[in-house]
Order: structure tokens, then sequence, then C-alpha cells
């Protein structure tokens, strides 16, 4: 789950993690009473969206606004506001349509001496949480990681005993700091990976970390996701979450305990499996179709899920053929296809299915689907499927 | 004949009490996997359809013998429910549950680490691990799994059996057929079943799925290039997954660029390894391995 960067910030000044001031605003003039408020003679005005990539980003509506403005009178900020507020702002991590920007977030200007990139993150390899950093903040950390790798630092530490005052020190010298910002880095190093630990998240990045002329280490951004699986013991952080960010239907899909991701082609498809489902995505791609989403149901599915997963599958105007690819095991073929049956007529399937279908009961559930009188085109194995769910969009 | 599992495998369930836990330990006990029975703090003393319910694994393991247990406790309580059975001196631990934080996971890996090394963790969100004909301790259905000479080892549950399914339309079984999870944090991985299979003498070939996020399927391309002997093939599921979308497992998901499906399968390739573009001919590529060392 990801939230916004002023949440993560909340997040972050409740752990004692350092962050500018700032004020959430949801209308032009809340902008202009935050910039007031923060009585300083500069603020920033940046637009609160699930992606990066935002102070480069331009709007939609507004192609000369970008989603993040230094301004220096309230005035400005109410204008800023609301070219911002209600438009689309695309950046190189939100795809060509964008997001709307619903929210914004006024901040105090800081005095900046340097800005450095900071994330931590589960590293599966070492089987612990990594504290990484770079010289280089504010840009890419991917274009960093190909470009110059060796500004990349990383430092593992222990999920129980949380990164050390040495660890801290040790990534300070490393990136050249001194004075006050070494102390400053011993203090706020530690305390930020505790939070990545007691919040559960899967990572939780700042880029830019500052360093003030002050020499003090501040978070001026804050993308933060938690781990999904950890989320029954953070019932606070429900609140957080932003449904308006999230895909309709991999929402819907969440309710119904299926996993469904949506893609951009036309073949439908419903799998049972993680493994499986992404196979399938590739042998419709293999035999020259484009998957329009992934879909798991699961090892128990019921009829309520198939039918959920149907009309989600067919509620995405683009789907032009449907691919259900079923390896039953110890969930019964002949019970999937009674499932598959009763959400076929309860959707009112408009598009070609073809079922593909093996396992257990797999006589028995074949025998059911050529006497249901439906129009389902039967396959007799992967390939077969692949070829036939094609095969009915150049009919 | 097989690795890990043999006919000495005395297996009990934690997590037995529960509708899906009692399910499959009556499937395993159907199958003929030497079973003796389950453990559910609080329910100690009681059966379930003849099996015998304990109130620690301590206690199972003192009454009954078992070396191995089987998992199906919910996600909060799966790390705590690993560490219990290897205080008790379980020395297999198959860990089926689904959607355990990853978190737990790096607790729970550190200290059968550091104070549990004779323990094998395998999973968890795995389907178990079977040798067929001897013993099934997972979810798999055991009819698709038959004898015979190939080692499968898989991060996937249903493209696991659907590998079997083809083996055995090419006419081969498998010694011992492994699923290692979709999680980020795992107990036993790709080289760690390799290296057991390469040593195995009754495993000839091997089969490995992967699929894309992180890099195990690197370093296990690296691992058979350099210690492996007998015949591999490969599968990479995923060829189409968009960067930064979880695909159903935890651990599926493309990040900054890396862990596609491209620079792994590349990898296996230039480790000897017969890697199936299509997921269809999983059970060819294993045939084509075989011929290429056969033809040396």
């Amino acid at each position: 789950m990801k939230i916004h960067e002023y949440q993560g910030k909340q997040l972050f000044a409740k752990a004692g993690v350092a962050t500018p001031r700032g004020i959430v605003a949801r209308t032009p003039d809340e902008a202009a009473a935050a910039f007031t408020q923060l009585g300083g003679p500069i603020a920033v005005v940046k637009s609160q969206i699930h992606a990066g990539g935002r102070g480069k980003g331009r709007f939609k509506e507004q192609p000369e606004q970008p989603g993040v403005k230094v301004v220096k009178s309230a005035d400005e900020a109410r204008e800023n506001a609301k070219r911002m507020l209600g438009n689309t702002l695309v950046t190189i991590q939100t795809g060509p349509e964008g997001k709307q920007v619903n929210t914004i977030y006024v901040e105090g200007g800081l005095n900046i001496a340097r800005e450095l990139y900071l994330a931590v993150i589960v590293d599966r390899e070492a089987g612990s949480p990594v504290v990484i950093m770079s010289s280089e903040g504010g840009v890419e950390i991917e274009h960093v990681a190909k470009v110059s790798p060796e500004k990349i630092l990383k430092e593992p530490f222990h999920a129980g005993y949380g990164l050390q005052p040495y660890q801290a020190r040790r990534l300070a010298y490393q990136l050249g700091l001194s004075g006050t910002a070494v102390t400053s880095a011993q203090s706020f190093l530690p305390k930020f990976c505790r939070f990545f630990v007691e919040s559960d998240c899967s990572m939780a990045e700042v880029n830019p970390l500052v360093i003030t002329a002050e020499g003090e280490l501040v978070a001026l951004d804050a993308k933060v996701t938690f781990d999904d699986n950890a989320m029954f013991r953070h019932k606070d952080f429900a609140e957080l979450r932003d449904l308006s960010e999230e895909n309709e239907f991999e929402v819907r899909a969440g309710k119904a305990g299926l996993s469904y991701v949506k893609l951009d082609g036309n073949i439908g498809c419903l799998v049972n499996g993680a493994g499986l489902a992404m196979s399938t995505m590739d042998l419709i791609k293999l035999h020259g179709g484009e998957p329009a989403n992934f879909l798991d149901v699961g090892g128990g599915a019921n009829v309520q899920q198939v039918t959920e997963a149907f009309s989600i599958i067919l509620a995405d105007k683009h789907v032009k053929a449907v691919l259900v690819n079923i390896f039953g095991g110890i969930m019964k073929c002949d019970t999937i296809v009674t499932a598959l049956l009763s959400a076929y007529d309860t959707v009112g399937f408009t598009v070609p299915l073809v079922v593909r279908l093996e396992g257990t009961n797999v006589e028995i559930a074949r025998k059911m689907l050529a006497d249901s009188g439906r129009k389902i085109i039967a396959a007799t194995d992967l390939t077969d499927a692949a070829q036939k769910v094609v095969a009915t969009l150049k009919a | 004949m097989s690795i890990l599992v043999d006919k000495n495998t005395r297996v009990i369930c934690q997590g037995i009490t529960g509708k899906t836990g009692l399910f499959h330990s009556q499937q395993c006990r159907a199958y003929g996997t030497p079973f003796f029975g389950g453990v559910t703090p609080g329910k100690g003393g009681t059966e379930v359809d003849g099996f015998p319910v304990f109130d620690s694994v301590d206690e199972a393991v003192r009454k009954t013998g078992a070396n191995c247990s089987l998992i199906f406790v919910p996600p909060g309580g799966c790390g705590d429910a690993i560490l219990e059975a290897a205080a008790a001196g379980i020395t297999l631990i198959v860990a089926i549950t689904e959607g355990v934080p990853v978190l737990d996971m790096v607790r729970t890996a550190d200290v059968l680490a550091t104070r549990f090394p004779k323990s094998r963790l395998i999973g968890p969100n795995c389907p178990g691990i079977i040798t067929p004909g001897i013993a099934k301790i997972g979810i798999m259905p055991g009819y698709i799994h038959k004898p015979g000479p190939v080692g499968l080892v898989s991060k996937s549950g249903t493209l696991t059996y659907e590998a079997a399914w083809q083996l055995g339309n090419v006419g081969l079984g498998q010694s011992t057929a492994i699923g290692i999870g979709g999680d980020p944090i795992i107990g036993t991985n790709f080289i760690d079943c390799l290296t057991l299979f390469e040593a195995d003498p009754n495993t000839e070939a091997m089969l490995m799925i992967g699929e894309i996020g992180g890099n195990a399927e690197i370093t296990a391309a690296e691992f058979i290039k350099a210690h492996i002997k007998k015949p591999v093939a490969a599968f990479i599921a995923g060829q189409t997954a968009p960067p930064g979308k979880r695909m159903g497992h935890a651990g599926a998901i493309i990040s900054g660029g890396s862990g596609t499906a491209e620079e792994k399968i590349a990898a296996l390739e230039a480790a000897g390894v017969v890697v199936s573009r299509s997921p269809a001919d999983m059970g060819k590529a294993l045939v084509e391995a075989i011929a290429r060392k056969k033809a040396r």
C-alpha cells in the first residue's frame, strides 16, 4: 500500500524523523492561508499523487505548470494551487494518462547545503533490511545505479537491533559529511530505520534528503510503501489509503480475494495460481495476442469469486475474448466448471470464451462443458488454448 | 532415491484443527505419508479424525518422534510456529501459509540461521514437497507426480503441477518435487535444491521453474555453470509482466528495471540450461536438456 508524501511526513514526524514544516491544502484559499501561516519568505507548493517525478511533471490542462513550485507570496501559492487542484499531472512515473491532483502540500523553505539520496528496503539476498544512500540526491536513483554504481552505498542492518550509530557514522563519512551533519546523521538514520521496521514498510525513500546550511538532515520528500501482508497489525494505516490513486478494478478484485492487475491488451484471463497466471499471459503473447490482465482466482475459487472475476474482466471495454486456464489439483475441475457455468450465465458473456482444463476430474468437467449448451470453446492443452483464443480475434 | 523426504520422515501438522490444516493432513495421510497428528495450542489431548492433537510441537516430538512439520497457521503466527518447530528439534519445516509479513520472515530466518542451523525451512507461501510414492508433505495433488528421475524445483504452485503433468506426458517422473515459495524471503532456495539434487544418485536431471523479481534465478544460473553436471531445463514466468506491479506472489515484482524474465533467461542460457520460452514446453525442454548432455 502506497501513501502520499504528506502522510509519510506526518508519520516521520511522529517517529522523530526531521521534516520541513508543512500544511495540507485542498483549496487555493487554504494554500494561500498555509503560506501566510508558515510565515517564510518562500514556500513550496507540492502536488500530492502516488508517483515520483512531480517537479519535472506538467499538467494536461496547464502545460506550463509544474507539479512542484517554489512561491514567494500567498497570492502566488493560491494561483499555483488553482492550476494544480482538480487537474491531471503527468510525470515520468504516471504514464501518459497522468493522475488527478486532489490535495496539495505547502511546505516552508529550507536553507539547503546538499542533497542526498536515502532509502530503506528489504534485501532478499541478504535476508535483512538495508539502507541505501547516495551523494547524488534529487535525481533518479536507477540512473545513478546505471551510470555510477560506485556512488551507491549499502548498509544492511539487523531488523531486531536496528541501525547502530557506528553504521550511521560510517555512511556519513562515506558521503563526505562532517561536523554537526555527522551528529545529525547519527540520530536521523537509526530513527528512520526504526520507523521502517516498526511500520512494516516494504520501502521508505527520501529523495532528496537534504543537509541544511546549519548541518541538519531533513527529509524533503517521503515515499512510503507498506507491506500489504502486515497491514492486519496496523489498523490505523487503513485510513491513509487513497482509493482514488488505485485502479478501481484492482480494488474490487482485492475485496473479492482475487489477485488482479490490469494490462493493456484485449484478451482477458482467469487462471488459478500466480505462477500459472503469469505464464498464461506469456503464452498469449507468444502466440501473437496481448493479455488484458493478470488474474489469479486462488486455490479455493467459489461461484462468487469466479462471477466477480468474470465481471471485472468484462468491465474492461478492451477485452475482446477471454481465456480460462485451470489446473485442477485439490480444487477439482468439475467444481470449477460448476462455478464457471453459473458465472457465465450471471455475467452474460458477449465475447468468445476459451476454456482449458487439466487435472483432477478433468473428464467429468470436459463433458459438463460440452453438454452445457453454452458457446464455450474447449481447448485440449496450453498451446491449443492460446491459438484458439488468438484466432477468435482474427475471425 | 530422493531428497529431504524419505521413508523415515515422520510428519505432524501445526494448525491441524483449522479447516485447511485438517483437510490437507487427511490428504497427506491418504497418500501414504507417515503422519502422526498435529499441534494446536490449547487443544492438546483431543483428537480430530483420528489424529492426536498436542499443545506444543515439543510435546508432539516427544510423543510421536516427529521430525517434520507441515504448517498451516495464519500469517501473523507463522514465523512463531516455524521457530517453535525448530526449537523442538524438527529438522524439516514446511510452511504453506500465504501472506506472512516480510519482516517476520527476516526475523525468523535470522533466528533459524543463528540458533537452529539443523532445521531446514521450505516456504512459506509454497505448495510443499513430495517424493512420489513415498511421502507427500504439502497441498499438491499427489497423483500427478509419478516416481522418476527428475528433480523438480519451483517458486509456484499450479505451475509445478503443470510441469509435473507435462513431465508425465513425456514419460518422466520425479525423484522429488519441491515448491520453494513465491515470497521475497524463503527458507530454501534454488541453489540449496540444485545442490541436493546433484548429490542424489536417483536424480538424473533437473527442472527449475522461476519467475520475475529478485535475482535468485541469476545466482542459480552462476551456480549451475560452476557446480552442476546433470542436465538442467528451466522456465521463467512473467515475460510479459509490467514493471512495478506485484503479480500475485509477494516476490514477483520487477523493481528498478531488474528482476526481469529476459535477464534471467539470458543468464540461465549462458549457463547451458535449456530454457523453455513457452509454459507449454517445459517437459520438452527437459527432454532436450537430457539429449544435449548425452550428445557431448
